[in-house]
């Protein structure tokens, strides 16, 4: 009978060995404990992880074995006879003092650790981040600011049967369209707000994570000692597509940094000057701009749905009354947002000509027939 | 149980049927009326836990949508803490603190009544604008996650139901708790001064003050997110003034003293549990009473320990941090106690003594993860990951509702007169502590591997821990049909009981016949 056992138990290990160990060959690794620490800080986070674990270990080894040992010795069936000893004064203080030292001893590294990690001050580069459903928006001031959403392939294969299978997918969820950029060994603040909903900035390999909230500008810091790419998520629950706006950034060396902010700045300077040029546009123009945005940057499908058909409680757009409507009113909506909803308002997250573009592609795709917006219309409206 | 019904005839009328559950005022009906209730929403919170797991056993989307995703997840978490967990206690003190403490039944016998019978209502409010609209997979009720944190909840369209709700849970909780209150101040049997008093009754004693403490500023929140909602305040929108923030101090204040409301109780049944089947009196029974005490006080001054990512000043970072970790402190004096009243005992290893040795050996693991996430910036890490998730249903299901089965078969057979089936009993309690560590220890993993919480869809590298946990869930789940059918066949008989039950128990409800008579103690007994 034990044999047979050992047999069937010995059996339920190898299977799941395999299992743990043959599916990673089609997907990435699982791991056990933290990823690799690349900041200081991070380190001494897991530094001080592996100390309360170590602890507190110590603590169960104590307990549970007295535990198990009075479960396999002090039982009725083994004739075990029960005592009557309870309250004892010098037991109860020294395991009530013995408790407070340790901790004493655990509050005292934490609390250096602590100290470092809110310390924001000289710090070599400010970038400011936002939170928005379901994106962020990286702002390096003098004119660099984008927004960073879920890569678009990966977008479409994490649609409910989207026929696409995503364990072929090479970091699937944790890809995005426009990385944040920072130079290594260098001391970087982030600026941490939102613009909707609260959502949390959480880079574990830095030992980041700082919640964004609206009405505030947290701050915390790094300085990463290795460049790469690192990978992260929304860590707080921010509504329906929580699970899809990742956040990820590279690290490069002091040089490459330069390189790339002049060549960002540039692009942003070109983009605003052709969204600024009192340029007329063509409606098949503002049409294919506007799909772009609308199933891109905007976000705009992530509620709205890829035709427009709406998602739950979100309004539908064929045939409704703003779409179809004065272009006034759908101007508003979009510009401004719709307080007390899911809503936002676009006048800072896009600008005149991709607004333009957006709202002539809701007018005029899926069967809506109604009038295009201008950039110039854009402008007067804000 | 007739000889009983005749005796009560000349000063109470019995009426059958349903008018019998519906006018009830006795003590035992409206305990099993709460313990009814609360099994039938936990088998519905369950199947929504099942939803989320059979989602997140492989990446990708397959099932529901993302909306209907966290609808099951704030549903879960609210039905189980409000419609499971609290009203399976408040079913509890209700058959047993009467008898206990030697009264006839609860010192406010109508208001008893009325505050079950609030509860369906509530649930219903809760869970009706999941059918509303037309389309039933898109997720029309709340799906903001259980905490509701402001302005998130703000965006949901059907906010008053939520928040009708939680007044109504609330209503309920304080009539519940101004009753046990009564209850135990004023109808001890002569002799049982408070320093008598079995543990369970001294556990929700105290619990009944966090919630008479707590409830009214649950309150104070929800109808505040109402006027922001509809009338125009912004008590929780920046734009106008006002302060996320302040939503989650609110709240806080409220949820780290619930978290007590719901393990406090079940300290109490465990501390009565283990001394019966250790044959031996508990270590330190005043410590035991001190410790709870402690708990409950540091509970309210903790709160922020939830909200260290919010971007507080780091003089308040440290202070909720030393606060939090002190609670290890009287939590440590508790376990200790038990492991010492185990030693040298004379252990027999009955279902509920199971069920209580279990919750030892794991609650004390949820507090370990819960010292861990105390410590501030290891937390950093930790908050708003699947760690969490590990944390508090280690701390839940093993504290709270082990608690809870384990009290359920202790008293089963004094409530019913039979013995239940120890062969289902045993069944039932390995395939569920096996389930629950093969659902919940991998969440350890995936979460300080950087996993979210509440997410729909993760990627890769979370797969297999997924899985296991999927597979876990789901052994879960049906294993408590077990004790669905352990309990139903239970009541309708099997091996008669003693008056004692088992051999080593001590107090006031074993020297009553079993099944216990409809009014417990018609005369007071006399405690020495």
């Amino acid at each position: 009978m034990s044999l047979k056992h050992n047999n069937i138990m010995t059996k339920g290990l190898v299977l799941l060995g395999l299992w743990l160990g043959g599916i990673g060959s089609s997907q990435a690794e699982y791991k056990l404990n933290f990823q690799e620490p690349v900041t200081a800080v991070a380190r001494e986070i897991y530094d001080l992880h592996m100390l309360v674990i170590w602890i507190c270990l110590g603590i169960a080894a104590v307990v549970f074995t007295m535990m198990i040992y009075s479960i396999i010795n002090h039982r009725k069936s083994k004739g075990a006879v029960a005592s009557d000893f309870h309250e004892s004064a010098k037991v109860e203080v020294a395991w009530t003092i013995i408790p407070f030292i340790i901790l004493i001893a655990v509050a005292i590294p934490a609390t250096s650790t602590l100290i470092d990690i809110e310390d924001t001050s000289d710090s070599d580069l400010t970038v400011k981040v936002t939170g928005m459903q379901w994106k962020w928006k990286y702002d390096y001031g003098d004119g660099v600011s984008y927004i960073s959403s879920l890569n678009a392939e990966h977008n479409r294969a994490r649609q409910r049967n989207s026929g696409i299978d995503v364990t072929q997918i090479k970091n699937y969820l944790l890809e995005v369209d426009n990385e944040l950029v920072i130079p290594v060994n260098k001391k970087v603040r982030f600026l941490v707000t939102s613009d909707d909903v609260i959502h949390s900035f959480w880079m574990p390999a830095f030992g980041v994570k700082k919640d964004a909230i609206p009405g505030y500008v947290n701050e915390t810091w790094t300085r990463v000692e290795k460049t790469g790419i690192y990978r992260g998520q929304c860590a707080e629950l921010c509504g329906k597509d929580h699970a899809f706006m990742p956040i990820v950034i590279r690290v490069v060396s002091d040089a490459d940094y330069k390189i790339w902010f002049v060549r960002k700045k540039a692009e942003a300077e070109i983009a605003a000057a052709e969204a600024s040029a009192d340029k007329v546009w063509s409606k098949a123009e503002l049409m294919a701009k506007g799909e772009d945005i609308y199933k891109g940057k905007g976000g705009c499908f992530g509620c709205h749905g890829i035709k427009g058909e709406g998602i739950a409680t979100f309004p539908k757009l064929v045939g409704s009354a703003v779409t179809t409507g004065p272009a006034a009113e759908h101007m508003k909506t979009v510009v401004k947002g719709r307080p007390g909803t899911a809503m936002a308002a676009y006048a800072n997250q896009l600008n005149d000509l991709e607004l333009a573009a957006v709202i002539t592609y809701e007018r005029n795709a899926w069967g809506n027939n109604a009038s295009i917006v201008q950039p110039a219309d854009i402008k007067a409206s804000r | 149980m007739s000889e009983t019904m005749t005796h009560d005839a000349h000063h109470e009328e019995h009426p059958g049927g349903i008018k019998r559950w519906l006018f009830t005022t006795n003590h035992k009906d409206i305990g099993t009326l709460y313990l009814w209730f609360s099994f039938i929403m936990f088998f519905v919170a369950g199947f929504m836990a099942l939803v989320i797991r059979a989602e997140l056993f492989q990446p990708g989307i397959q099932i529901v949508d993302p909306n209907f995703f966290n609808m099951m997840t704030t549903l879960h978490g609210l039905i189980m803490v409000f419609g499971a967990i609290m009203p399976a206690f408040v079913g509890l003190a209700n058959w047993q603190i009467p008898m206990m403490i030697g009264a006839p039944d609860m010192a406010l016998p109508r208001m008893n009544n009325w505050s079950f019978w609030i509860l369906p209502f509530a649930a219903t409010l809760l869970v009706a604008p999941m059918f509303m609209g037309g389309n039933f997979m898109a997720g029309q009720g709340p799906a903001f996650g259980w905490t509701f944190y402001e302005p998130l909840s703000g965006q949901y369209g059907h906010l008053a139901f939520f928040v009708f709700a939680v007044h109504l849970l609330g209503f309920s909780s304080i009539m519940g708790s101004i009753n046990i209150i009564a209850t135990i101040l004023n109808m001890r049997a002569p002799g049982m001064t408070l320093m008598k008093m079995p543990l369970f009754v001294w556990t929700w004693l105290i619990t009944a003050f966090l919630l008479i403490a707590v409830m009214p500023v649950l309150a104070g929140a929800v109808t505040m997110m109402l006027t922001d909602k509809y009338f125009g305040t912004t008590f929780f929108i920046a734009a106008g003034g006002g302060d996320p923030v302040l939503f989650q101090h609110v709240f806080w204040f409220f949820g780290h003293p619930e978290v007590y409301i719901m393990v406090l109780p079940a300290f109490g049944v465990i501390s009565q549990i283990i001394p019966t089947f250790a044959r031996k009196p508990l270590f330190g029974y005043a410590s035991m009473v001190y410790a709870t005490a402690s708990i409950a006080f540091l509970s309210f001054i903790v709160w922020a320990h939830h909200m260290f990512t919010v971007g507080m000043p780091v003089a308040g970072e440290l202070y909720f941090m030393y606060a939090t970790v002190m609670i290890a402190v009287p939590t440590g004096v508790k376990v200790f106690n038990w492991a010492t009243t185990m030693w040298r005992g004379s252990m027999t290893f009955e279902t509920p003594m199971l069920w209580a040795i279990g919750s030892v050996f794991m609650f004390t693991f949820g507090g370990f993860t819960g010292l861990m996430l105390g410590v501030a910036p290891a937390d950093f890490q930790y908050h708003d990951s699947y760690f969490v998730v590990a944390h508090f249903h280690y701390t839940l299901i093993t504290g709270a509702w082990y608690g809870i089965i384990g009290g359920v078969m202790y008293w089963l057979p004094k409530w019913t007169g039979n013995m239940y089936s120890e062969k289902l009993g045993k069944t039932h309690f390995w395939l569920t502590a096996i389930a629950m560590n093969l659902t919940f220890f991998p969440m350890h993993f995936t979460g300080l591997a950087g996993m979210p919480r509440r997410t729909a869809d993760y990627p890769l590298q979370f797969t297999q821990f997924n899985q296991l946990s999927s597979v876990g869930a789901y052994i879960f789940g049906f294993s408590q049909l077990i004790l669905l059918y352990l309990i139903i066949k239970c009541i309708k008989g099997g091996k008669k009981a003693t008056n004692e039950v088992w051999e080593g128990a001590e107090g006031l409800e074993w020297t009553l016949p079993s099944p216990a008579p409809y009014h417990s103690f018609n005369t007071a007994p006399e405690v020495k």
